[in-house]
């Protein structure tokens, strides 16, 4: 029941004139795509800025800093950047980079369509994007600052307001609202994305000849859509919890530093973990399986050899896709959830592991055999697998409640999701942006400056994020302020020293990645060939940058599957798929 | 062309990626298996069981992990681009369905392998004779409460709830099973007798962590959680929340002493004349 | 099979092997206007179908959270339904007979009494909205508000969330009213199918609501 009017008024899509409705209000994907990334790009450096906050008191706890009051960081402000660093990479990074904005850039492109099928609900949810951000934000700026509750934000300590916490005021409130309108622009996004890939794919272009990016982009877009309405509702729920006296998730006879808290009785906090949950996981697959595709289609692209399996691939993402929403309870293995329920979703869990692997032996099958190039997108296209594995793995552990017992809330999850999240979904996306900058800007990024780039990174996170799991074998908990309360945790604190320097480290260099981005758009190599990289897929075969619909009126016509390579026979070492049968030079 | 460039450098760019991964590799086995950062020993029957489910777990991971970035490093060497054409294959169904099937009853198996450790965690609860100790947790502080010799627990009221005048659990005196009721920001249990942990809080939810008993509870508002343990090996052991509950979470912590029978007796006795 | 015709799409034969877009790049396309690809109409079915499911999930998870909480202590307290909810709900099951009706018509081209038709559902629509607030008015009257008891809670939050995702539909009854659907995309008839299978849908969802609040009291 949406239409769309583009001001032509014709049924054509004119090219936009003004600087306004070409670049601030536009309802061309490829400018939408851009924002999305270019609001990624701002909010991943703010979250690096606040996790480098978060080191240099975890590394030096003692040490005094002109631009803390007294010199020392309070336990208050280490949790709000933790809450606020969490809240930020996961949302405004991760969920938004990978599917929005390169998804937006390259899902109709790579489907040989002019555009989304809802150009106007596609501006619409990126503004609404960014006005969530700018709620967010603002969380940092009023009385009690920003909210402590962690991105998870569990009640009762979420929903019961300043008395609960410094930030759990205002800063929480505004958290939740800002958290609430991100859930309606990714809603409207999924949306666009699913009726897409479903109804405007070019003639030609089957569901078996999508590119994995496409796949993964399409399995994201429904876990989006069946997930973000039940976060909105749990958020709708908290507000009201805390702003209208409700009590879904706050129980009678809570005592709050010696007040008796009188106007709560009979919630269940376990009933927030449940609803943030069953959205909260499928979220964490929204974050990496775009990550996944471009890994993929990297990995063949630039070992000249079709990926392994497609097909099983497919099945693949599929399959996470669908158990993605089976196993939220393993975030509950020890909230007081039934044990048995705990077991099933252990089982569960075990077995979402099952198409991961499959994915790996599938990435290895497709460099195997291969012709590998060293270009930085590859390179990072190859750390992302080690990254995955190295994470994944890790998750072994964490599926089983008996050893939850001991791993659960300490380091040992902390290494687990920032390898996956925090590292090769991040990998995926700077992959992404090195093989795709010269398609959507007309130059490359300096491939000399991406190489330092990329092996101070790859060391880095290791650097980072190894010794986490040596932590949470020793047991130390997370979200800790510091180490200086607790016994055991003293002998820890060199681990924490070494991470602290890596973690600078490895944030300095993404500098270079910073400014390797805008001085190319300025002054690096030109990009004049369409298909620089000699891929196969439709963007490949449009000029650098897109025109404005994409490929001038002429709808494409796909003969070939997306990974034709080094195909016997062929003189090319790549069958573009838009190549008609006939014009494919025999060898 | 861009293709040629690369030529040239690949064969340093693939040994420097395969170096570091198995640099990388090897290291992080070593520091596993030389256990340079490690569990304490475990106090319990059940934690030796966690234990050799841990190591289990472990060994199956370790070969899946230097597997994969092995292999993941030798492809990336031995398959560089050095001038040869690439071996055209769209996949394997045999290897897909062999792996696939491999994997499943590797991971399925190691979860069900679990279950025991579990079961005896939560499946059963805790045996006749156990001795009760109530853990009401609050921001920042934890509180035990011991029965006494009539073996009830008196009434708390929200109301009476008072860290000030020394009630921090807001014990009803007017109750007269409070009257003999122990209540100690630290825990004494007697080796090798059953405990039957019952969790409380008062304000958010905390989480009660002993490392050396392998276990980990969420204590939260509004519900009564029992866990249980048995510990063999005296000492003392830290127990440090582990549920993000506040402020003061970092430094919400506690101790629990494991002694001999004679020594609880005589600790229960001192720690109720105190409470005169 | 993508791409295939229907009253809205153009075939373009692009025998050629390149399928090459004009040479030209960056954003501004002065130098072809470049006519674009329709969007198919079934696109517009596709995404009401997509919106409903998203729609779906929302209103399961305010569900089982009221299921949930309803199991959990002993604070729950019947909230006496307002006799007015049965009289709107009656409102509401016309207004979906109305609209077939005025569907109907409109195929049949009688312009005006799809109009008529039209216009009778917005008006028992927004009668029904009426009703829900004369129902709130009554509750609270009775002393029953948002924070009395869980069970009015819910009460006050799924009439809610239901009376705003009605007043959608409204605004899409209006729309489909006061457009000029010469310069649009799609037919008013496509307009008033899609309006018509969300409002349906709105019905059913009340219905469901309504059982929840009645078994739940």
């Amino acid at each position: 029941m949406v239409t769309h009017e583009d001001g032509g008024g014709h049924g054509h899509h004119q090219a936009p004139s003004g600087f306004i409705r070409k670049y601030v209000f536009s309802i061309d994907h490829k400018v939408i795509g851009i924002q999305y990334l270019s609001l990624a790009l701002f909010s991943v450096f703010v979250g690096m800025a606040l996790s480098a906050l978060m080191r240099l008191h975890l590394g030096w706890p003692t040490a005094k800093w002109f631009f803390f009051k007294g010199g020392l960081m309070t336990p208050e402000q280490y949790l709000a950047l933790m809450t606020m660093h969490g809240t930020i990479m996961v949302f405004m990074v991760l969920t938004t980079a990978p599917q929005s904005g390169f998804g937006n850039y390259f899902l109709p492109i790579q489907i040989g369509a002019a555009d989304m099928a809802f150009p106007v609900l596609n501006m619409l949810s990126f503004w609404t994007t960014f006005l969530s951000l700018l709620v967010m934000i603002a969380a940092f700026f009023v009385t009690g600052g920003a909210p402590i509750g962690g991105w998870t934000s569990y009640p009762p300590l979420s929903a019961l307001g300043e008395m609960a916490g410094p930030g759990q005021g205002a800063g929480e409130t505004l958290w939740i609202i800002g958290l609430a309108i991100f859930c309606g622009a990714s809603l409207m996004g999924a949306l666009n994305f699913i009726t897409t890939l479903i109804d405007l794919r070019a003639k030609g272009m089957t569901l078996g000849r999508l590119p994995l990016t496409c796949w993964t982009w399409f399995v994201t877009a429904i876990l989006g859509l069946l997930a973000f309405g039940v976060l909105l509702a749990a958020c709708i729920l908290l507000l009201l919890d805390r702003v209208a006296g409700t009590s879904f998730f706050i129980p009678g006879g809570l005592v709050v530093t010696d007040q008796v808290v009188t106007w709560h009785k009979g919630g269940s906090p376990l009933l927030w973990q449940h609803l943030f949950w069953f959205f909260g996981h499928p979220e964490v697959y929204i974050a990496i399986l775009p990550g996944m595709g471009v890994a993929s289609h990297l990995l063949s692209t630039f070992s000249r050899k079709p990926v392994f399996g497609y097909r099983a691939m497919v099945g693949a993402v599929c399959g996470i896709g669908f158990l993605g929403f089976c196993v939220w309870g393993h975030h509950m293995f020890i909230s007081g959830m039934s044990p048995y329920s705990a077991f099933a979703f252990s089982i569960l869990t075990m077995t979402i592991g099952v198409p991961s692997a499959i994915k790996t032996f599938n990435w290895l099958g497709t460099l195997w055999g291969g012709k590998i190039q060293f270009n930085v997108a590859m390179l990072f296209a190859l750390g992302f697998v080690s990254l995955f594995v190295s994470g994944g793995l890790s998750g072994l552990f964490l599926a089983q409640p008996s050893l939850d017992l001991y791993l659960h809330d300490g380091y040992f999850v902390v290494a687990h999701f920032h390898l996956i999240m925090g590292v090769a979904a991040i990998f995926g996306m700077f992959a992404g942006m090195y093989f795709w900058f010269p398609k959507m800007f007309g130059r490359f990024l300096s491939e000399g400056i991406g190489k330092v780039h990329f092996w101070l990174t790859f060391v880095g996170v290791y650097a980072i994020f190894m010794p986490m799991h040596f932590l949470g074998l020793a047991g130390h908990p997370r979200r800790y302020f510091d180490t200086t309360a607790v016994g055991f945790l003293g002998p820890l604190q060199p681990v924490h020293v070494f991470i602290s320097v890596a973690a600078f480290i490895t944030i300095s260099a993404q500098f270079l990645f910073l400014f390797n981005f805008f001085w190319s758009l300025k002054a690096g190599k030109e990009a004049k060939e369409e298909n620089p990289w000699h891929a196969t897929t439709l963007e490949w075969s449009i000029p650098s940058p897109p025109p404005h619909d994409n490929f001038g009126g002429v709808e494409p016509v796909v003969y070939h599957g997306p990974y034709e390579f080094s195909v016997p026979g062929a003189a090319d070492d790549y069958i573009p798929q838009h190549l008609a049968p006939n014009l494919v030079r025999k060898a | 062309m861009l293709r040629r460039q690369e030529e040239r450098g690949s064969t340093s760019v693939a040994l420097a990626m395969a170096i570091f991964l198995v640099l990388m590799t090897v290291v992080t086995v070593y520091i596993f298996m030389a256990k340079v950062w490690w569990f304490p020993p475990a106090i319990t029957n059940l934690g030796h069981e966690i234990d050799a489910q841990f190591v289990r777990t472990l060994l199956i991971t370790g070969i899946v992990f230097v597997a994969a970035q092995f292999g993941l490093a030798i492809a990336v060497y031995k398959f560089r681009d050095h001038g040869q054409k690439a071996t055209y294959f769209e996949g394997n169904n045999t290897m897909e369905i062999l792996w696939t099937l491999a994997t499943v009853v590797l991971f399925v198996g190691l979860g069900l392998y679990a279950r025991n450790a579990w079961a005896q965690v939560h499946f059963v609860g805790a045996s006749e004779g156990a001795i009760p100790i109530e853990l009401t947790g609050q921001q920042f502080a934890w509180n035990f409460r011991y029965p006494g010799p009539d073996g009830k627990f008196g009434r708390t009221k929200p109301e009476l709830v008072s860290a000030s005048t020394g009630n921090p659990i807001g014990l009803d005196p007017t109750d007269p099973a409070s009257k003999d009721d122990i209540v100690s920001p630290v825990a004494a249990v007697p080796a090798g007798r059953e405990v039957e942990l019952i969790l409380r809080s008062q304000d958010v939810t905390h989480s009660f962590y002993v490392r050396e008993l392998r276990l980990k509870q969420d204590a939260v508002p509004g519900m009564e959680i029992h866990i249980h343990f048995t510990a063999n090996t005296p000492g003392e052991y830290e127990l440090a929340c582990a549920e993000l509950c506040g402020l003061g979470h970092y430094r919400m912590h506690s101790v629990v002493t494991v002694m001999s029978e004679a020594d609880y007796e005589k600790w229960l006795k001192d720690q109720a004349a105190a409470n005169q | 099979m993508p791409g295939t015709v229907t009253e809205d799409i153009e075939i373009i034969d692009a025998g050629h092997g390149g399928g090459t877009g004009t040479p030209a790049g960056g954003d501004d396309d002065s130098g072809s206007p470049g006519s674009r690809r329709p969007v198919p109409r079934r696109a517009y079915f596709t995404a009401l179908q997509l919106g409903l499911a998203a729609i779906v999930m929302f209103f399961m998870a305010l569900a089982s959270s009221y299921i949930v909480r309803k199991g959990l202590g002993t604070d729950w307290q019947r909230t006496p339904m307002p006799p007015v909810v049965w009289f709107n709900t009656v409102i509401l099951l016309v207004s979906s007979v109305t609209i077939i009706v005025a569907r109907r018509k409109l195929e049949r081209g009688a312009r005006e009494a799809f109009r008529t038709w039209w216009t009778v559902t917005t008006g028992l629509g927004l009668l029904f909205l009426v009703g829900q607030v004369i129902a709130w008015r009554g509750l609270a009257a009775a002393g029953m508000l948002l924070s009395t008891n869980p069970s009015s809670s819910f009460f006050y939050l799924l009439t809610a969330a239901h009376g705003a995702h009605l007043a959608g539909g409204i605004f899409a009854l209006l729309y489909v009213t006061f457009r000029q659907w010469k310069r649009s995309r799609i037919s008013q008839a496509t307009a008033a199918e899609l309006t018509s299978i969300y409002w349906h849908f709105m019905d059913g969802l009340w219905v469901f609501l309504l059982v929840l609040l009645t078994l739940g009291r």
